[in-house]
């Protein structure tokens, strides 16, 4: 059946193809374990005491990875967990279950190689734009004097355009320009990792779209890994290179993946014109819209392991099971 | 605008003023009913009978009186006569030595019960027990305790200074804003810095506003407590004119109690604006 269908229905990485063609079965799963693999969620449940006596779980056996520099969305409806899912990873919240490896290591509490950008933005109003990244920097390097803190954190405030600003108030500022103050707070730390729970839902649709295209950018250049939770499919596609499809909770799943199928060198401007866009918007509001509330219903087979991976395309989108990476490769090298 | 109605509530403030003093000085203008009487028995029963001057003094009489004090506020002619400068010093300085003290207990103590639940729930009916004791009922037993009036003195203004502190910066660290500790948490900034770059920035205004309240009834207080031990300061001064029947002074007294008061309250807000932060 996959066969039958055309390339841009249907999606299995080239990387993975062209990897697996080129090495050996064993090497190649190794080389998935690295590369594909930055960021592996593994098995997390989140669990709260119920009304009587028994346990409401937000979501149960989640699997979620991905590659270094890659930049993912979370979108569901409120209450399936995504905020928990952001806090699990961030090491805030603990998960009832599972565990969390990131580059290799399974995480134990903060760490300031995983940097959060609020949705409250968050910046300590007793202190200037300058004063709230230095506190960053500061916490990351205890031993830098003052004019190297400074010089640092200059330069991120500069890189979010904020220039000129250092020394007023969050409280002077407007509500785009204390996310600015986020995310160079964020970016000031060097992390591995940029989380970011709804970080322009507080803003007005200008800002938004100001901001979003900083991010992009920041992100683009230093190939930063970004996970972000979003309520806005124009802000995923125009963001995330995986979209993540959750349902509806509690007993919250990872229903789907959705690869973007636009190209790297995306602009805001022209998105809505790219032939793939409406039937990647489209697949992703159907989701929201009917799909989020009967996928458990409807899919008693699925397997919280392997999420189906979807491509939309020219055509109406097609969703195909993720094949296992060994088979992937071995159908690769027979065609 | 503003100045417009500050000028013209300063207006209505000196009206207000000054028909209180004008309905004093009426009132306490002397009865005009007087006996006639030998002059030895004259002089026994004092002016407000021979010349039938009010019992009550005037604003004139305390106005100058007052002046008097003003002139030498620091002369000092033995246990019972002291300038008032020196028995306000004295008052003052009980405060503040008590009211020193309470800060040094309550604000850590605070600090551990905002940040530690366990702390906050064993220590909870202790509080609630000692909170509502009036600081005067201590009296009897700090003085048999610690044996000397002064001292006495000072642990009464602890032990009324030591709760509003004490429950404010408790209350003030519980609520410091969870996204503030995340933003802590995520930079791994250890538990003591913590809690002074990021807790105590926060919780500051609420504490101030304890220490001002703290302030104020320390102040009530220490009038009280002065009364009953007796010696210096300014609760003893009213408690001596008292029995000296000068009412004059007794007004006078009252009256600096009252701006003493407000002084330091005022200074205790002025470092609350400091720490307060505009959001």
């Amino acid at each position: 059946m996959r066969d039958g269908l055309p390339e841009n229905h249907c999606f299995t990485s080239p990387r993975l193809r062209g990897a697996g063609g080129a090495r050996g079965r064993a090497s190649f799963v190794g080389a998935i374990a690295m590369i594909e693999k930055f960021i592996s969620i593994e098995a997390i449940a989140k669990r709260y005491p119920g009304a009587n006596g028994g346990e409401i779980a937000v979501f149960e056996n989640l699997w979620l990875s991905m590659a270094r520099g890659e930049f993912g969305c979370v979108i569901g409806h409120s209450g399936c967990g995504k905020t928990t899912v952001l806090n699990i990873l961030a090491g805030l919240d603990q998960p009832s279950e599972g565990a969390v490896i990131v580059d290799g290591q399974a995480i134990e509490g903060t760490s300031l190689d995983r940097a959060v950008i609020f949705q409250s933005h968050a910046l300590l109003p007793w202190r200037t734009v300058l004063g709230n990244v230095a506190y960053a920097v500061t916490s990351k390097w205890r031993d830098w004097d003052r004019a190297k803190v400074k010089a640092h954190a200059q330069t991120f405030i500069d890189l979010v355009g904020l220039t000129g600003a250092e020394h007023k108030r969050p409280s002077e500022l407007s509500g785009g320009m204390k996310q600015r103050v986020g995310i160079a707070r964020a970016l000031s730390i060097t992390p591995k990792i940029m989380l970011m729970d709804e970080p322009f839902s507080a803003l007005d649709a200008l800002t938004r779209g100001t901001l979003q295209d900083e991010v992009r950018r920041i992100c683009l250049e230093t190939g930063q890994t970004a996970f972000m939770i979003t309520h806005d499919v124009d802000e995923a596609i125009y963001l995330a290179d995986k979209i993540f499809l959750m349902t509806n909770g509690p007993g919250a799943v990872l229903a789907e993946i959705v690869e973007n199928p636009l190209p790297k060198d995306r602009g805001r401007i022209d998105l809505h014109r790219h032939p793939y866009y409406y039937a990647l918007r489209n697949h992703i509001v159907d989701f929201l819209v009917s799909r989020s509330k009967t996928f458990t219903a409807e899919n008693p087979g699925h397997d919280p392991r392997n999420v189906l991976v979807a491509r939309p395309g020219l055509g109406e989108p097609t969703i195909v099971p993720l094949p296992k990476a060994v088979d992937n490769s071995a159908q690769a090298i027979a065609r | 605008m503003t100045s417009s109605l500050r000028f013209r509530a300063a207006i209505v403030s000196i009206a207000l003023f000054l028909a209180f003093v004008g309905t004093w000085h009426i009132a306490t203008r002397g009865t005009g009913a007087v006996a006639s009487m030998s002059p030895e028995y004259a002089k026994l029963m004092g002016l407000t009978a021979t010349q039938g001057k009010s019992a009550m003094p005037g604003p004139l009489d305390v106005g100058s009186k007052l002046w008097e004090h003003l002139k030498r506020p620091f002369y000092d002619n033995g246990p019972n006569d002291k300038g008032l400068g020196i028995q306000l010093g004295h008052s003052i300085a009980r405060v503040g030595l008590g009211y020193f003290l309470a800060v040094i207990v309550a604000i850590p103590l605070g600090f551990l019960i905002g940040m530690s639940p366990l702390i906050n729930k064993a220590l909870d009916p202790f509080i609630q027990i000692l909170k509502p004791i009036s600081p005067l009922a201590w009296m009897p037993l700090a003085l048999y305790t610690i044996k000397d009036s002064g001292l006495s003195a000072i642990f009464v203004i602890f032990i009324c200074s030591v709760w509003p502190m004490l429950l404010n910066t408790a209350f003030g660290v519980a609520a410091v804003r969870k996204e503030w500790i995340n933003v802590a948490r995520t930079l791994e900034v250890g538990t003591v810095r913590r809690a002074f770059t990021v807790i105590l920035p926060a919780a500051a205004p609420t504490i101030l506003t304890g220490m001002r309240i703290s302030i104020g009834i320390a102040w009530l207080v220490i009038v009280a407590a002065e009364m009953l031990v007796g010696g210096t300061g300014i609760g003893y001064f009213v408690w001596n004119e008292w029995n000296n029947l000068s009412i004059t002074n007794v007004i006078i007294a009252i009256l600096l109690i009252g701006v003493v008061g407000m002084l330091l309250d005022q200074i205790l807000a002025r470092f609350a604006r400091m720490v307060t932060f505009p959001e």
